[in-house]
Parts: C-alpha cells; sequence; structure tokens
C-alpha cells in the first residue's frame, strides 16, 4: 500500500526532470498571437471607464459604482512600502481596453469562437473543448474534467462546460456576463472582500476592470469539476486589469484555478487584478494559481508589473479558504493572498512557492485576519531567490480581542541560489488576546555544493540536480496543489531557475 | 579498470597539497582496499576521481577503462561507471529517496543512450534490493537520509550502489558507524555485486570489513601517498601494530 504511493509521487518528480529537458530554452509562452485588435484610446480618463462600462453593455449601477473608484482613485497615492524598485508607470501611457475585432459580436457558443483565439489556447496547451484537459494534457473520456474560462487582453472569448455546470446550480462566466446576467448576486457581493478603497492598485481596478471570472456555488453544491481561468496578456502597451469574484454559498465546495502568460516584450506591462472570494457558513475553496507572466529579460528589461489583491473572506462559521500559489512570472511581484476570518472556527491556510530569478522582485506573502472564535491559518512559504533576483515575504497575522482561541502557525523558509540575490522576511503579528497562540519559523539557506555535487555522483546533470534540490525545497506546497497543476509546477520551478547555476 | 598515476592535488582555495603522486592500479574485478591515518587524503582521492569541485589537479592521470575521467563532469563519469559510496552521505530534504534513485538510475541511462527503466519494473527492482539490505518502504519513501541513523545511511549508499550496478565503485568508510549486523548484511550486498568484472576500492579503517569483503590488494596511503601495497595480510599487520612501523619504514 505504502508502496504504491510512493509510485505516484514518484511519477511527477521523474516527470519534471523530463519537462525541463523537453522545455530547455527560456521562457516558454513568449509567442504572441497576430489579430486584429480595438483598443480604447490610450490613457485613463473618466471617458475611458465610460467606454469600458458601455463595451460591457453594463447598467447604470455599475458605471456609477467604476465612476465613484475613479474618482476615489485620482485622490491616492501609489503605494511605495514594498521592496520592489520600478520605474514609475505612467498611467496615460497605455491602453485599458483591448479586444480582438472578432470579439465585437459575442461568439453564441465555442464553435464561434475565432479559430485564431481557439489555436491561441491550444498552442498555450489549454484547449477550449469540452474534455478533460490541462497543461496540456487532453486526458480520455471519464477522466477529471477542469472549466475553462479564457480572457485575452481585455476580454472573456469563451466559457468551458457552461451547460453541464448550470445542471448542477454552478454559475460559471465571465463577470461582464454576470453583470449583466446575475445583477443581484454581483450587486450583493462585489467589492464586499476588497472594498472600492482598498489600495491604490484594487481602487484602480475598480475603475477599469475590463473582464474575468465570476463563479457562485449554491448551497449544499459540490462542484461536479474544477474551474479554472486562463489569462492571456497579447496586446502591447495594455494593462490587462481582470476581477474574479467567487461565492461559495453554505455547504458547498470548489476547486479554482488559475494560470496566467504573456508575451515577450522589452517594454513591461501592467497587469493590476482583483479577487474575491465570500464564503459562507461550511464552504470551502481551494483557490490555486501557477502565475507565469513573462518575466523580462536577464537585464530586467520588459516584463509584467503584477500588483494584485486577492482576499478571502471567511464570513461564514466553520468556513474554510486555501490559497496555493507558484509565483514564478512577473518583472514585479507585488501580491498578498489574504484570509479574512471572520466567521468561527473559520480556517484559511496560505501555501507559497515564490522564485525570483535574473532581475525580478517579489514582494508577496499573506494576511491573516482572526475575528471569529477558534479560527485557524497556516502559512508556509517559500522563497527561492537567483541570479540578482530580490524575494520578499511580507506577512501579516492578526488576533483580534474576538478571536479567542484562536492558532496561527507560520513557516517561512527561503533558499538562497548564488550570492547576488537577496531574501528578506517581514513578519507583523498582533496579538490583543491572550488566549491565542502564534507561531512564526523562518530559515534561509544556500543551495548546498554539496547537495548538487551528491545528485551529480549519481548521475543527474547540473540543472536536474538543481531542480530536483528546489522541488524538494517547495516539496509541501508542491503537494498542496490540485495533481495535474503540481506537475506544471514543477517543470516550472525548473524551467524558472534555468541558467541559475555554473 | 581504474589506473591512476602519479595524481597530485592541491584545494583551489589555498596552496595546500593534499595528494602527492598517488599511482593505483585497479584491474577488472579486483577488490583492492586502502588504509591510512586520518587526514591522509583518501577521501580527497575519492572525491577527485569522482569530480567534486574545489580540488585542482596539478599533475597525474586517472583514467576509467581507458577513458580520462579526469575531463569529465561528475554526471559523465557516474554514467561511465562510477560510483562513490560517500564517507557522509549527504541528506536532500523534500526529495523522497525512490524518487532520487528512479532520477539517478534514469540520468545515466539517458546519458549512455539507453532507454529509461519503466516505472513498474524500477520499483519490482528497488523492492527486491531493498530487501536484501534490509531497507523497508518507510525508507525508500523518506527523504534522502533525512533523519536516517549513520547505519541507515550507509545502507542507503549500498542500495543506490546496487541500482546504479556501477563498473568501478569506491567505498569510502562504508563500514564505519554500522553494527555488526549491518555490517555483514553491507559485506553481503557488496559480495552480491561481486561478479569478476565489477571492481571495488573500499576505504576502510578496520580489518573486519575485510573479514567479510576479502581484498586482493591492501594498500596504506599516509600524507597523499600510497606508501606501502600488499595482500590482505598487510591490514592485519595495521590492526595489530598501527602504522607507526610502517611510517618509519618509509620515512
Ligand atoms: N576542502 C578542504 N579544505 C581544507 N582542508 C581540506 C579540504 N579537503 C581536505 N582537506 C584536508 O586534506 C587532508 C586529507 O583529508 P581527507 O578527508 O582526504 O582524509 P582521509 O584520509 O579521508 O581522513 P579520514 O580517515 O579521517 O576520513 C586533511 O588534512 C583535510 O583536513
Ligand atoms: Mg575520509
Amino acid at each position: 500500500m505504502v508502496m504504491d504511493d510512493v509510485q505516484v509521487k514518484d511519477g511527477v518528480d521523474a516527470q519534471t526532470v523530463d519537462a525541463v529537458k523537453a522545455l530547455s530554452g527560456a521562457y516558454k509562452y513568449g509567442w504572441n498571437t497576430e489579430i486584429e485588435m480595438e483598443y480604447a484610446p490610450k490613457g485613463l480618463s473618466e471617458d475611458i471607464v465610460r467606454l469600458i462600462s458601455s463595451k460591457n453593455e453594463e447598467p447604470e449601477w455599475m458605471l456609477d459604482w467604476r465612476l465613484a473608484a475613479y474618482r476615489r482613485w485620482l485622490e491616492m497615492k501609489e503605494p511605495d512600502w514594498a521592496m520592489v524598485d520600478y520605474p514609475k508607470i505612467d498611467f496615460q501611457d497605455q491602453y485599458y481596453y483591448a479586444r480582438p475585432k472578432s470579439m465585437e459580436e459575442k461568439p453564441k457558443s465555442l464553435d464561434d469562437v475565432d479559430p485564431k483565439l481557439l489555436e491561441t489556447y491550444k498552442k498555450l496547451g489549454i484547449p477550449l473543448k469540452e474534455q478533460a484537459l490541462l497543461a496540456g494534457v487532453e486526458a480520455p473520456e471519464g477522466e477529471r474534467r477542469v472549466a475553462v474560462d479564457a480572457v485575452f487582453d481585455s476580454v472573456s472569448v469563451g466559457t468551458t462546460f457552461q451547460a453541464e455546470l448550470m445542471n448542477a446550480g454552478v454559475i460559471f462566466c465571465s463577470i461582464s456576463e454576470a453583470i449583466r446576467e446575475h445583477p443581484e448576486l454581483v450587486r450583493k457581493y462585489l467589492g464586499t472582500v476588497v472594498p472600492v478603497s482598498d489600495n491604490y492598485y484594487a481602487t484602480l481596478n475598480c475603475a477599469v476592470f475590463s473582464d474575468g471570472s465570476f463563479v457562485y456555488i449554491p448551497p449544499g453544491v459540490r462542484c461536479p469539476m474544477e474551474l479554472s481561468t486562463y489569462f492571456r496578456i497579447n496586446a502591447e502597451n495594455t494593462g490587462q486589469f481582470e476581477r474574479t469574484l467567487i461565492i461559495a454559498d453554505k455547504e458547498s465546495y470548489v476547486s479554482y484555478l488559475e494560470g496566467c502568460t504573456a508575451p515577450q516584450r522589452d517594454i513591461a506591462q501592467l497587469h493590476a487584478a482583483v479577487v474575491e472570494l465570500v464564503l459562507l457558513d461550511d464552504a470551502e475553496i481551494k483557490y490555486s494559481t501557477v502565475q507565469n507572466w513573462y518575466p523580462g529579460d536577464e537585464n530586467g528589461k520588459g516584463g509584467i508589473y503584477n500588483f494584485v489583491t486577492k482576499r478571502a473572506d471567511c464570513r461564514g462559521d466553520r468556513s474554510k479558504v486555501m490559497w496555493t500559489q507558484v509565483e514564478t512570472g512577473s518583472a514585479v511581484t507585488w501580491k498578498y493572498p489574504s484570509c479574512v476570518l471572520r466567521g468561527d472556527d473559520s480556517q484559511g491556510e496560505f501555501y507559497s512557492i515564490a522564485i525570483a530569478n535574473n532581475m525580478q522582485q517579489a514582494d508577496t506573502g499573506t494576511k491573516m485576519v482572526h475575528l471569529g472564535k477558534n479560527t485557524k491559518s497556516r502559512i508556509v512559504s517559500k522563497g527561492i531567490s537567483a541570479g540578482k533576483a530580490q524575494n520578499t515575504y511580507r506577512g501579516l497575522v492578526s488576533m483580534h480581542p474576538k478571536a479567542k482561541n484562536s492558532r496561527n502557525y507560520t513557516q517561512c523558509d527561503s533558499l538562497l541560489i548564488g550570492d547576488k540575490c537577496g531574501a528578506h522576511t517581514v513578519p507583523y503579528i498582533e496579538v490583543k488576546n491572550n488566549s491565542s497562540r502564534v507561531e512564526h519559523e523562518a530559515t534561509t539557506s544556500k543551495v548546498d555544493d554539496d547537495q548538487l555535487f551528491y545528485c551529480r555522483s549519481r548521475g543527474m546533470g547540473e540543472e536536474d540536480a538543481v531542480a530536483l534540490v528546489v522541488n524538494g525545497f517547495c516539496k509541501e506546497v508542491l503537494q498542496a496543489l490540485p495533481m495535474e497543476f503540481a506537475m506544471e509546477a514543477q517543470a516550472l520551478v525548473a524551467i524558472s531557475l534555468e541558467g541559475s547555476v555554473g | 579498470m581504474l589506473e591512476i598515476k602519479n595524481l597530485c592535488v592541491q584545494l583551489e582555495e589555498e596552496d595546500k597539497q593534499i595528494l602527492k603522486g598517488v599511482n593505483l592500479s585497479l584491474e577488472a574485478g579486483k577488490v583492492h582496499a586502502i588504509m591510512g591515518p586520518n587526514g591522509s587524503g583518501k577521501s580527497t582521492l575519492s572525491y577527485v576521481l569522482s569530480g567534486k569541485g574545489g580540488y585542482e589537479v596539478t599533475e597525474g592521470s586517472a583514467h576509467l577503462e581507458g577513458n580520462d575521467i579526469l575531463e569529465m563532469e561528475p554526471e559523465e563519469r557516474a554514467a561511465a561507471g562510477l560510483f562513490l559510496a560517500f564517507q557522509y552521505p549527504v541528506e536532500i530534504p523534500g526529495v523522497g529517496n525512490m524518487t532520487f534513485l528512479r532520477t539517478a538510475v534514469n540520468s545515466q541511462r539517458k546519458l549512455r543512450g539507453e532507454p529509461e527503466m519503466s516505472a513498474g519494473e524500477f520499483l519490482k527492482v528497488v523492492r527486491a534490493k531493498a530487501k536484501d539490505l534490509k531497507i523497508d518502504a518507510d525508507m525508500l519513501k523518506r527523504p534522502v537520509n533525512v533523519g536516517f541513523s549513520g547505519g541507515e545511511k550507509k545502507r542507503n549508499e549500498i542500495l543506490q550502489m546496487a541500482m546504479l550496478e556501477p563498473k568501478m565503485c569506491i567505498l569510502d568508510e562504508t563500514d564505519s558507524g554500522l553494527d555488526v549486523d549491518a555490517m555483514k548484511l553491507v559485506a553481503q550486498g557488496v559480495n552480491a555485486l561481486r561478479d569478476g568484472k565489477r571492481t571495488f576500492l573500499v576505504i576502510t579503517h578496520y580489518q573486519r570489513l575485510l573479514d567479510h569483503i576479502k581484498p586482493d590488494v591492501v594498500h596504506i596511503m599516509a600524507a597523499g601517498r600510497i606508501i606501502k601495497s600488499g595482500g590482505p595480510e598487510l591490514a592485519l599487520e595495521v590492526e595489530n601494530n598501527g602504522y607507526a612501523d610502517l611510517l618509519e619504514e618509509t620515512a
């Protein structure tokens, strides 16, 4: 029995090494799709906000909400507390809306979607077909299936398995569609987890978000398949502002995956997303991200500036949320998926692998805000720095006076490859009652030459050896990912570290 | 099998010479033992042969079946059939022992242009070999050497050796830290691999191991040189009298 177990995991790891070999060459998703696009005029103004709203055929209330956010944003200042350094963003020098011409007329079904777009997703390993798929694997009928919402620049181009999900009562569609078709749900929950004025980038997102995904799982429903959104930035000089809202009603469950890539370009591009999760009593959400935006070249030219606000509100008692992220891409990452543990006995978990190579900068972590009684949280963060990269873990654990008997455990490990990179750990801990307990462990280590030599003396090449050691370091987080994602993530870990040794 | 000629090695970082002209000729199928005082350079020899960084070869050569191994990367030496059972096996947290073994086996096969071993076959073989060495399923599942006892680590090295089926096996103090029963297991493991062609270089401080693994030739190393070579009786002499006489003889 025990041994069979081993075989499964073994398969995963062996695949890593193969994947590395197969994919050797740097960023794999750096190509772009030649497609006729329609842009809103460059720059940001009230008119642009109105234009985005009208393109999405939004009701009045939505436009008002956006405009209020925009006016608010004008008065806000860009935050500078993160340990990231990038040239000032000229918000007037980019496009806020870009959609393929062929999307002007909303396709009635997947069959009507522009073949070029379908081809793009196929090439990314995400064929938009209603069969088992993910990470380039089209599994035979009957195996685990994943529904996909595909977002291309500013618009969702298609969502698979909608009808089948609807049979189970699950709503899975683009957020623009949800605003039109399910306004009662959107109005009730949008902006209740991440308030409009939450932070500079979130407020900007409220004003100009163009699309994203919407999920509603009704009471007592276990979502019959995994849901996922695949974000692709294709257009040049265009920011992507997506918005995701997931509502897990009482006693429901969903596992949601998010993937993202962008072409290789010399000019940095902005991506500012907001993700809101709402959990009612006894609901559970697993949210996994493999973030692989173009990281820029080895001299720091180009790449995505990734400023993301993700938050889960465990409103219901005994609700449970688990964030798992593998952050390998982006030139600059600023991201802190958080849990507000409002319901009694609610639980939040955060598992993270953040890799920064070459000139990448990552400032990422989480916030666990304990408000309810007997709430529990767990943080496992693995930061890997190579090249001249800087990697910061920033985490807040806050136990409020009413959060009696609450627990947090934080484990924060950093691994350095080479001696020109940096790792920083910035934990903030606030405990305002005396029955709660917070445990924090942190380590920093280097990839050990003895470990590499040991692997090589057994026949492994240098890069395979690094991949093996680093995957070992990340093991606990990789194990938290759904199986299909775990394989892709392992391969990614290896690829992102290419050229980091020797 | 392995020809070492006038091998001179110093540290890369400082100007300190450790091997001062080592000569060894190991014929295929034979078992050679090296004994010698602490710090005489035995482990250094094994590291330099397997390609560890930090050492500079200033003179001399080492050929495995006629191929100059000093020019090769460590993994190429492994694929060419060289294996070192480490004096201090290294821990690799988070990497399952089984994963490690399978990656090693298949990496070598790939380098040699051979087909990979399938998951099923691998599992069958590793189970059988682990059983012979009394390594249980749990130890195969655990991360490489992490939390293993001293003796378990050494047995794990022998398991790796059994899986990789090298032509030239170097065992660096595989006996130290082993209890009497484990020593027998390890010796049996080694003896089971003796097939008339496979060659062994056994580094040890004790006659005990050589009771089980009968050497053809025994060498004494001191201060970076082989100062004396002889038959199995040389090991007994060391066991009884220590190195003092030998050192004096050659001084
Ligand atoms: N990287 C290094 N830095 C400094 N000194 C070193 C290094 N490697 C080896 N030495 C020195 O070289 C000498 C030989 O060491 P080595 O480990 O080869 O000895 P040994 O014969 O294996 O000893 P033992 O029987 O104790 O295992 C010792 O004096 C050791 O301190
Ligand atoms: Mg030694």
